[in-house]
């Protein structure tokens, strides 16, 4: 038997094709006769189209082809759907406006599709999309959530005359007003939680193939969720049997959610492949990714905290606008709502919240989920809310939390959420611990005389991971199942092929599942390949978003290798001549109980495939299983961050000198992999804080429209961080894991916005907390 | 207009017609099907597609492909040793898992190289400095940091 495999640091299966250049993504793949489209987007955030003339463009050098939005309605090509219906207050169902892949009669953002350009090569197709004339007539554009509804503004959708999709609400607003009347204290603040670009490296490419032979079309797109893509695509928009259609999301670069959705491109390609019978390819350039990926975040918020004298939580009161950008984008609505509202619990007791969302149409890019999707915006309203209610009440921070901290598991929360386990104070007292927090003063004081200012922020935050159970995701509002599909195909020697509904585009799934798949079957991790992304090889998959992969996606392989061992033990049974109920099974030794009679896991499958001596009575030959898992809960990771900042008084530049991160993920498959995670969510947490804020001026036009504008953060834009780790299992699924992909942008903004409000002496501070803005601060105070 | 251009290419002579527009990351991607160098981004801010030119590391999306007639360019397909082990370098980035999805990945490795030549046992603050033209979305650099450390110091052992 080998050395345990879960819980090791293996080393990543994939790591030597990404070292040496051989990995291959979508923009990689080369295909015979292959044309390339260039699409025409809008310039203007607001605009009628008067007249689109194709004609110069059509006799461009190279060009196969020129469509427009009338060449797809003609076609019946559908629009893009919404994943995701929410009810408003009223019982109303969400207004839906049409999202056409090439925009009919109107444009809505600056990007929005307007034609597309198919040539012999990729120079080709741009040159002629510039010979594409559109004749607009330029409408007033809406950019601002707050000001969406406001008299007069500029309406988007015929079907939503106030800019509003819905007013959603969730928690008993009675009793939270009861609870305001009586409280002792009450903490406001109100903020902005900053528009982001998920700026993946990899930009967003496609390539559609047609096949005249099998009347067949397989799609390469660089994407999250390759059924899900197939689904959406085959189902709503291009109404194709979904057995004719292959979807393959290769190597993928980065996702962070904006590489879940089906967009317009990834249906056009596909169209076009079959109209000129060719591949057609199609890369983002970054200024494209820019203008036309989902966005994330964008909420306008008013927040308040109720506490009585001893600093206990007596209710909260939450008011946001959720900008979702010019349409829908695939899970757009399910953000502001039931992924941020059920949140606002945290890790605390508090008995009565109330929060109502508000979602507007602007002319901006969509907006949907972008790493942590609705978890970051709620942990900034509840962390921000208590270091500042600690403040004014002059209470330890970290003591206030002690104070509400959930303690009894099952918690129902009174947001719809009920966690199964957790222990906040042990996550806590290591982060404090590890982040040195004892000696903070005497690191202020020293920071002092150097001139500079020096502050400390917290932040305890909770997430829910893996959506799920489907049946309740349905009764809320999904249009899709939340459950994970894996299939494990065992080979007569003994070797291992799984194959899984998730997808991995950095999360190093081809080692962490095979080190599960290893270590309960006994063999070695070099004998087991992992399959994700391909719709022709995978049976099913709901992909990777929402760090459900190893609690999913993870445990439909458990299930599937389960069902391979209770085979095993029937064949071993026969070949010991035992009773099946006399046979244990442990890490690839299938044993008669009590006895040293054994056979090895290699023994077993070579049996199945060779039945010479098999009970052919009981049992067909073979050993090939698959599992769909549909979980009973969320898993709810939780953790502790500390940030510790030092401010430049001159230049308002902040520099965090000290991150540290205590995380509870339950049980944690190769924590090498886990802290790369923990590492790169802090990364983005703090790019919301420090550098990241996307931004449209008022006419609509994206200002922030390229990593020269938009600052992504650059290495020295953070510090090497101090991470571990506690252990709660999770009680509901076999391998008693959470979920970690997410935690990290989920609990920075928060603690890195507490440090440097601390260290200015000040409430509040917009993000991002650039220079700029930190030093006006500083001028403000001073004034 | 369509011009020759020449060159070497991990060592191997390299010649195509192309249009004179060319990029040199085009020339390397869709001529000869190096497909290890990447493209992240259009204004030379990430780096993805960064290879050496007679020995330094560049941006290949910087420069058209007869900027570099006659030049000898490395590019990540050409890193390891002829019998596919990894060079120290890309060791080490396995080995501190430096890497997530791999976009970044080529280039970082590419800069990280010629970095070292200069730096055999780098600071943290000096790795930090020299990966300002290196955009990572997936890592938050802390294992890249670490990576190139181990790597240039293994470099450094190696000679």
């Amino acid at each position: 038997m080998n050395a345990p495999l879960i819980g090791a640091r293996i080393q990543r299966k994939e790591d030597y094709r990404f070292l040496t250049g051989a990995g291959q993504y979508t923009d990689d793949i080369s295909l015979p006769n292959q044309a390339h489209a260039a699409f025409v987007r809008s310039p203007h955030a607001h605009a009628v189209i008067k007249k689109i003339n194709v004609e110069k463009a059509k006799k461009a050098p190279g060009v196969l082809a020129v469509y427009t939005g009338a060449d797809l309605a003609a076609a019946k090509v559908g629009g893009l759907p919404c994943g995701w219906l929410i009810t408003d207050v009223n019982g109303q169902p969400m207004k839906e406006p049409p999202h056409p892949c090439l925009a009919q009669g109107k444009v809505r953002y600056v990007g929005d599709h307007v034609a597309v350009v198919v040539a012999a090569t990729a120079e080709q197709a741009r040159d002629a999309a510039e010979q594409v004339e559109v004749d607009y007539e330029v409408l007033l554009a809406v950019v601002d959530a707050a000001k969406a509804r406001a008299k007069g503004a500029s309406a988007l959708h015929d079907i939503a005359p106030d800019n509003t999709c819905y007013v959603w609400a969730l928690g008993d607003k009675a009793k939270v007003d009861e609870a305001f009347a009586k409280a002792a204290h009450v903490t406001r603040l109100d903020f902005v939680n900053n528009r982001l670009v998920p700026n993946a490296i990899e930009p967003r490419a496609a390539i559609g193939v047609y096949s005249r032979a099998d009347e067949g079309y397989t799609l390469y797109v660089a994407n999250q969720n390759p059924h899900v893509e197939r689904l959406l695509m085959t189902a709503f928009v291009l109404g194709l049997p979904e057995h004719k259609v292959r979807v393959v999301a290769p190597d993928v670069g980065g996702g962070f959610g904006s590489k879940i959705y089906l967009y317009a491109e990834d249906v056009v390609v596909t169209w076009a492949a079959r109209q000129l019978n060719r591949p057609v390819r199609w890369t983002a350039e970054r200024s494209e990714s820019f203008l036309s990926d989902a966005h994330g975040r964008d909420h306008v918020t008013t927040a308040e905290l109720a506490l009585d004298n001893n600093g206990k939580f007596l209710a909260m009161r939450v008011k946001t606008t959720a900008n979702l950008g010019a349409y829908l984008s695939t899970f757009a609505s399910c953000i502001p709502t039931i992924l941020y509202a059920t949140l606002l619990a945290g890790q605390y007791t508090t008995p009565a919240i109330y929060c109502e969302v508000t979602a507007v149409f602007t002319n901006t890019a969509p907006v949907d989920a972008y790493r942590g999707a609705g978890r970051p915006e709620a942990t900034y309203v509840v962390e921000r809310l208590v270091e500042t209610a600690a403040r004014e009440l002059k209470i330890d921070p970290a003591d206030l939390r002690r104070r509400n901290f959930i303690r009894n598991f099952p918690y129902q929360t009174p947001v719809a959420l009920q966690y199964d386990t957790g222990n906040y104070e042990a996550t806590l007292d290591a982060a404090l611990q590890l982040g040195d927090v004892e000696n903070f003063s005497s690191r202020k004081e020293e920071s002092r005389k150097r001139g500079k200012l020096r502050g400390i922020g917290y932040a305890a935050y909770i997430e829910a991971c893996g959506i799920a159970p489907s049946a309740v995701a349905g009764s809320l509002g999904a249009r899709a199942g939340l459950f994970e599909a894996g299939e494990i195909r065992v080979h007569p020697t003994g070797s291992v092929t799984v194959f899984t509904g998730s997808h991995s585009h950095g999360q190093g799934h081809e080692t962490s599942f095979a080190q599960v798949v290893a270590d309960r079957l006994g063999i070695p991790i070099e004998n087991v390949d992992i399959v994700h992304g391909d719709t022709s090889k995978v049976l099913f998959g709901m992909g990777t978003y929402g760090s459900r992969s190893i609690a999913v996606g993870g445990t439909a392989i458990v299930k599937a290798l389960d069902k391979i061992i209770a085979k095993g033990k029937k064949i071993a049974a026969h070949l010991l001549e035992a009773s099946e109920s006399d046979i244990e099974y442990d890490r690839g030794e299938f044993k008669v109980a009590g006895t040293d009679r054994k056979k090895m896991f290699g023994e077993i499958a070579f049996a199945a495939y060779v039945p010479h001596n098999y009970p052919h009575d009981k049992l067909e030959p073979g050993l090939n299983e698959n599992a769909f898992y549909d979980p009973s809960n969320f898993t709810f990771p939780a953790g502790s961050y500390v940030c510790e900042v030092e401010v430049d008084r001159d230049t308002g530049q902040v520099t965090i000198e000290r991150f540290t991160a205590v995380d509870d993920f339950g049980k944690i498959i190769n924590p090498m992999i886990v802290e790369g995670q923990v590492h790169g969510g802090l990364a983005q947490g703090i790019g919301q804080a420090l550098t990241e804020g996307c931004h449209y001026d008022e006419s609509g036009q994206l200002v922030t429209g390229s990593l020269m504008d938009y600052c992504l953060p650059r290495a020295g834009d953070v510090p090497s961080f101090k991470i571990d780790t506690r252990e709660t299992p999770c009680t509901h699924n076999p391998l008693g894991v959470k979920g970690c992909g997410e935690a990290g942008a989920i609990g920075a903004p928060a603690a890195v916005m507490n440090a440097i409000t601390d260290a200015l002496g000040v409430k509040d501070l917009p993000m991002p907390a650039t220079p700029q803005t930190v030093w006006r601060s500083l001028q403000q105070k001073a004034a | 207009m369509s011009v020759k251009v020449s060159m070497k290419v991990n060592g191997k002579p390299v010649s195509a017609e192309v249009e004179a527009r060319t990029l040199l990351v085009t020339f390397i991607r869709e001529n000869l099907r190096l497909t290890g160098t990447h493209v992240g981004c259009d204004t030379a801010q990430c780096g993805a597609c960064t290879v050496h030119m007679n020995g330094r590391a560049i941006k290949s999306c910087s420069i058209v492909a007869m900027q570099a007639e006659g030049a000898d360019i490395l590019t990540i397909e050409g890193v390891a040793n002829g019998n596919g082990t990894l060079h120290p370098m890309q060791q080490a980035f396995k080995e501190n898992h430096g890497l997530q999805c791999g976009f970044c990945t080529p280039g970082m490795v590419m800069n990280a190289l010629d970095f070292a030549k200069g730096h055999p046992n780098p600071s943290e603050k000096e790795v930090r400095e020299s990966l300002e033209g290196n955009l990572c979305r997936c890592t938050g650099y802390h294992n890249i940091v670490k990576s190139i450390v181990a790597g240039a110091r293994a470099m450094a052992a190696s000679k």
